[in-house]
Parts: structure tokens; C-alpha cells; sequence
């Protein structure tokens, strides 16, 4: 299947995984193997980072794995890029999951300062993949504002609810020019083989897989119901509903 | 900038690819709510000629979705057949011998009055030749001015300009540009434009950037149906315009399907595009885009404008004079091309409304402006 390709690195992979909620690192660090991710997201605020033997980090850190530091917990734009620069130093990469959620109940994000840190940090040579809602003009914003992707949510967080806002995601897929990472809520395979369908570029999940009796398979699950929905997409689907047509003819003066 | 996209696309390949596509490729396009390019080339392609009645039923329930049942009217003015080109094809053609006109600024004004008196006209659509420097953008500027106060919404059919002169035409008023670039294949332009500089093929296609660079409101796009093969020649218009909504995603954009007709003693159309092909291709690219803004003008027929109408286009052009000074100041002078409507706008209002549609005169303040 062909590569896809941010801020110029390519992954084989379209599943990203988050890394938190699993009950030991062991089982997190087996979880992603089998999941056969390739971008893994990690929060600056978990790790230690004046510990080179930090238990997460070291389970997280696998051959052909890209880490995507988050920087969940900054509640503005400037602590999104303070946090952004600790996370490039600390990480050595200029992979940055933008998420700005003042909001700690529902951790919805919010667009104003996104949009802010999202330039800065694009300026100073970050690629940054912004947590955001379903918004195709904020999508379209962020872009101008030199945006490496864009991670719309299908559903509140945590809530394996699935594609809640599917036809605003349907919208940003057809009008964006970078690639869209579907994120948060996706509860079930199905859910994410539903939005490869759809054309996302694509999926990241984390608390399905975490909180599932069996992480390790639900990894499993999850890579393959991606690598279905990619495949049935570029395939082409077949059709859903009969056409409706009208019972008088429009084009009967045509002929 | 689109010419590198273009490029990616190969003429002869894309032909092949477009006439054979199959029915199935027709009922999976018409089943999906947002189709791609590939769908796009089903539902023109002749495999889809079977499906027109879905089609026209879709492209119905689309544009009322989001139109409602109106037709916006607008009306051209030509202000100059002053053309340092020799498009084989144009009446204005600088080898044609005829006395070429640039209307000055009382004349113009003149002419913004009688169409005032034909009808409650707010969309003005000013039309020139290319004549960068008997006509150029300082003229433009002018007579953007004078209509400025007769109009709310002034749009301009005009040669490819650099993306700060369009600026700085939008300053004095300009909402939008049309330009037709009359073919997107590429080895074959030269043919049609031997000379001057709409021989650029590039330039033009570039034009369309400048144009979104330079914060337009509004974008018309059209090919010259009768030159290349239609089917080919509209699939890389579509892909031009999904290129440009990506792009400039604030603008508005107007697509306009000009065919030409075999005529005594003009310039013979390569190919021939019949009204069932035209309705065709109507309803595709409301199918393909569900908002854009299908333009019919009187070089169709009243019948069959009057049947489209509810179908997808919409907006029209009536009343239409097709040489600078035709409402006032010259009304014998040569015609761009000849008139197949010649209702009065009125008239053409009445049609509308018989079919149970609202006439929309106006539908811009130039406060936005």
C-alpha cells in the first residue's frame, strides 16, 4: 500500500497509538508492537526527562517507531510552545501532537490558541499535527498557517463513541491539503475502518486499545480493520442506496 | 501553482481513462455525496448518458439544497474590442478588419444607463479585449469607477493580469473575475492562440492563482466547447477548480460552458456538443460541486434555457449585447458572438417566475466590497 508521508517522513503504518490509561508499560510497549505502529504519541508531562532510565520512555522508544510528544496539560498557546520546545529537546524531534485543552473535563480543544501555536511553532520548523475539533474552516486556517496535518476528533474524547461528527469529517477530507489524522473517539475497529473508508489519511487510538481486556489483541484488531478501510477506500466502494428519480421525467425534453 | 498539477495529468491517457469508465463507475459516482475526479469522469463520460434522468433529479435536489429555487441575473458590458490577439476562433481577432472601439468614460457611464433602463440589474459583468496599452489596467481601473455607482456588484472578464493588479482593481471596486482559459490541453493552445499574449498557455492557467493570491471574491472558470475534445477538456476544468477551492477556499467560484456552432462563414467548431451533452455535463459538475454557480448566457436558446433553469444553472445572463456600446452608444457594432437569446430581461424574468423560481437582481451589497 503507498506510504503516507508527513512533515516529509513516511510511515507504512496509518494507525498511530496513543500511549496513555494502559494498566503497566509492559503491556503498552506489547500493545504497540502488535498494533505495527509506526508513530507513537508520548506526553511530556508523564515522561522524566532528566531520567534516561524513565520506565514509559524505555518501553515506548522501538526500532522504526517515530515518537509524536504531545503536549497535553498547557492550557494556552504559549505554554503549548514552551512545552513544543522542551519536547524537541528532550525527544530530539520536531514532531509535535499540538493539544491545547483548557478544558479538563472533556478535553475539548481550543481552536484560538491551536491556531496560534500552531504558527509559531510551524515557523520555528516544528511539524505539528493540532488536535482539534471537526472544523473544515479551522482546518483550512491552520493550513495557511503551516500546519503539517490535521487531527480533527470524531467524537469527545474517550468515549469509543465513533464517528459522531462524520459529516464534517467527510468535509475536511474532501477540501484538505494535508493529510487528516482522525482522532479521538474512535471506539471499535469497525469505527476506524469507517474513517479509512471515508479517504482519512489516518486513525489514531488510544483508550479502545488500552482499556480493552486484551490490548495486545485490539492493537491487532485495530491495524487490521486500518489497513481494510485503506485498501476498500482506494478500491472504491461500492454503492449504498438506489437513486432516487423523479416520477415525472426532467429530461424528457432532451430527447 | 496549477500548471505543475496539470502537468501530472496526461491528455491522451486521461481521454482513454474517461471513455472507459462503465456503468457501475456511473452508479458508484452518483451514490456517493462528495465524488472525486474519477467519479466526475463517469457521469460525463457516454457510459453515463443512460443515467441522465438521476442525474438531473441529483443535480435538482442539489442546487435547490443550496441555491433555493432562484436564478441570479447579470448582464455584460463590453467596453472594448481593442485585441492585440488573433485567437482563430473570436470575432475580435486583430487580423479582422473592422473599426475597433474603446468606449470613454461618459460613454461607459451612458451605457451603465440604459442597462439601468432595461431592467433592475445589480451584476454587471464587464467584458474587454486584450489591449494592455490602449486598454490597460489604468483604463480597467476607470471604468470600474464609473459603473461603480450604477452597480452593486461589478465583475470583469478580463486578460490574465499580475495577482497586485487585480488587487488593486478589487480597490476600485472589482468583486470578480471571469476567464475562460478555452482549453487545458496544452500542446494544442498555440493553434487556437497563435499570438500576442494569450499565446501564453501558462500564463493564463496561472492566472487563476493570481487571481485566488489576490483575494477575489469570485472566480469564473469556463473552457470553449468546440475546440478539444469536451469530455477531456471539462475534466481538467474540474480538477482545476477542486485545485482552487483547495487553495483559495474564501473565494466563490462560476462555471460557464460556452459552446460553439457550426456557422456559415465563421470559424467551424472542431467538435460539436448537443444540448443532451450540455445537460449532461450540467448536471456532473453540480454533481461533482454542489455549490458552485453554473452560468447559462443568451448564446443558448430560450427553450432550452428555460428547461435548465431548474436543473442547475444558476444564474443568466438577458438582454445581452455583445459589442462595446451595443445598449447606447454604437447598437450596430459587431457582435463577440451571436445571440441565440434575444428576450428582453424582462421577458426572461417572466419565464423564470412562470417556473415557479425567484428572479434575484440583486445578491451583493458593495459595502462588502
Amino acid at each position: 500500500m503507498e506510504k503516507l508521508i508527513i512533515g516529509g517522513t513516511e510511515f507504512n503504518s496509518r494507525l498511530f497509538v496513543g500511549t496513555g490509561k494502559f494498566s503497566s508499560n509492559k503491556l503498552m510497549a506489547e500493545a504497540i508492537k502488535s498494533s505495527g505502529t509506526e508513530m507513537v504519541t508520548v506526553a511530556l508531562k508523564r515522561i522524566d526527562t532528566d531520567n534516561n532510565e524513565d520506565d514509559m520512555l524505555k518501553h515506548i522508544l522501538l526500532p522504526g517507531v517515530q515518537l509524536l510528544p504531545n503536549t497535553s496539560g498547557v492550557r494556552n498557546a504559549k505554554e503549548a510552545v514552551l512545552v513544543a520546545q522542551l519536547a524537541r529537546e528532550a525527544f530530539e524531534t520536531d514532531f509535535i501532537k499540538l493539544e491545547i485543552h483548557p478544558d479538563p473535563k472533556y478535553l475539548l480543544p481550543d481552536p484560538i490558541e491551536t491556531l496560534k501555536a500552531t504558527e509559531e511553532l510551524a515557523k520555528d520548523g516544528f511539524i505539528v499535527l493540532p488536535y482539534i475539533q471537526a472544523d473544515p474552516v479551522l482546518c483550512k486556517r491552520l493550513e495557511e498557517a503551516g500546519t503539517s496535518a490535521v487531527m480533527p476528533l470524531a467524537a469527545p474524547i474517550g468515549t469509543n463513541k465513533g464517528l459522531v461528527v462524520k459529516d464534517m469529517i467527510e468535509i475536511i477530507i474532501a477540501e484538505s491539503r494535508v493529510p487528516v489524522v482522525v482522532d479521538a473517539g474512535l471506539g471499535a475497529p469497525s469505527h476506524a475502518a469507517e474513517a479509512m473508508e471515508m479517504g482519512a489519511d489516518a486513525v489514531l487510538v488510544n483508550t479502545a486499545i488500552a482499556i480493552a481486556g486484551d490490548p495486545v489483541a485490539m492493537a491487532r484488531s485495530f491495524a487490521k480493520a486500518v489497513e481494510a478501510g485503506r485498501e476498500a477506500y482506494l478500491a472504491g466502494l461500492g454503492i449504498k442506496s438506489d437513486i432516487a428519480v423523479a416520477s415525472s421525467p426532467l429530461t424528457s425534453f432532451l430527447s | 501553482m496549477f500548471s505543475e498539477v496539470l502537468e501530472t495529468y496526461d491528455w491522451q491517457e486521461t481521454t482513454g481513462r474517461i471513455m472507459s469508465k462503465t456503468a457501475s463507475d456511473v452508479e458508484r459516482a452518483l451514490s456517493k455525496r462528495i465524488p472525486n475526479i474519477e467519479d466526475f469522469m463517469a457521469i460525463i463520460s457516454p457510459a453515463a448518458e443512460p443515467y441522465l434522468e438521476n442525474m438531473a433529479t441529483l443535480s435538482q435536489h442539489y442546487t435547490q439544497e443550496r441555491f433555493g429555487k432562484t436564478i441570479s441575473m447579470y448582464i455584460p458590458m463590453y467596453i472594448t474590442n481593442s485585441c492585440t490577439n488573433s485567437c482563430v476562433y473570436c470575432g475580435f481577432n486583430r487580423h479582422n478588419r473592422f473599426d475597433r472601439v474603446i468606449l470613454s468614460m461618459p460613454q461607459i457611464e451612458e451605457e451603465c444607463k440604459a442597462i439601468r433602463n432595461l431592467a433592475p440589474f445589480e451584476n454587471l459583468l464587464i467584458v474587454t479585449g486584450e489591449n494592455p496599452k490602449a486598454a490597460g489596467t489604468d483604463y480597467l481601473e476607470e471604468a470600474l469607477k464609473t459603473c461603480r455607482p450604477y452597480f452593486n456588484n461589478l465583475t470583469m472578464e478580463v486578460m490574465p493580469l499580475m495577482a497586485k493588479d487585480y488587487e488593486r482593481l478589487s480597490h476600485a471596486g472589482l468583486n470578480g473575475v471571469v476567464c475562460f482559459q478555452e482549453t487545458y490541453n496544452r500542446n494544442r493552445y498555440r493553434i487556437y492562440h497563435p499570438s500576442g499574449m494569450k499565446s501564453k498557455f501558462e500564463w493564463r492557467l496561472n492566472g487563476f492563482d493570481r487571481m485566488g493570491q489576490a483575494g477575489l471574491h469570485k472566480i469564473g472558470m469556463g473552457v470553449l466547447i468546440g475546440l478539444e475534445d469536451w469530455r477531456t477538456d471539462v475534466t481538467m476544468m474540474a480538477l482545476h477548480l477542486r485545485y482552487l477551492r483547495k487553495n483559495y477556499w474564501r473565494t466563490r467560484f462560476s462555471v460557464n460552458f460556452p459552446r460553439m456552432r457550426p456557422a456559415a462563414g465563421g470559424y467551424q467548431p472542431n467538435v460539436v456538443m448537443t444540448d443532451k451533452e450540455l445537460a449532461q455535463l450540467t448536471f456532473a459538475f453540480r454533481i461533482l460541486d454542489h455549490d458552485v454557480d453554473i452560468s447559462y448566457s443568451t448564446r443558448e436558446y430560450p427553450a432550452f434555457r428555460n428547461n435548465m433553469m431548474t436543473l442547475g444553472v444558476t444564474s443568466m445572463s438577458a438582454g445581452s449585447k455583445t459589442d462595446p456600446g451595443g445598449y447606447h452608444t454604437y447598437p450596430q457594432s459587431l457582435e463577440q458572438f451571436e445571440v441565440s437569446d434575444d428576450r428582453t430581461p424582462l421577458e426572461v424574468a417572466e419565464a423564470i417566475r412562470k417556473r415557479g423560481y425567484e428572479v434575484v437582481w440583486k445578491d451583493w451589497d458593495k459595502t462588502f466590497d
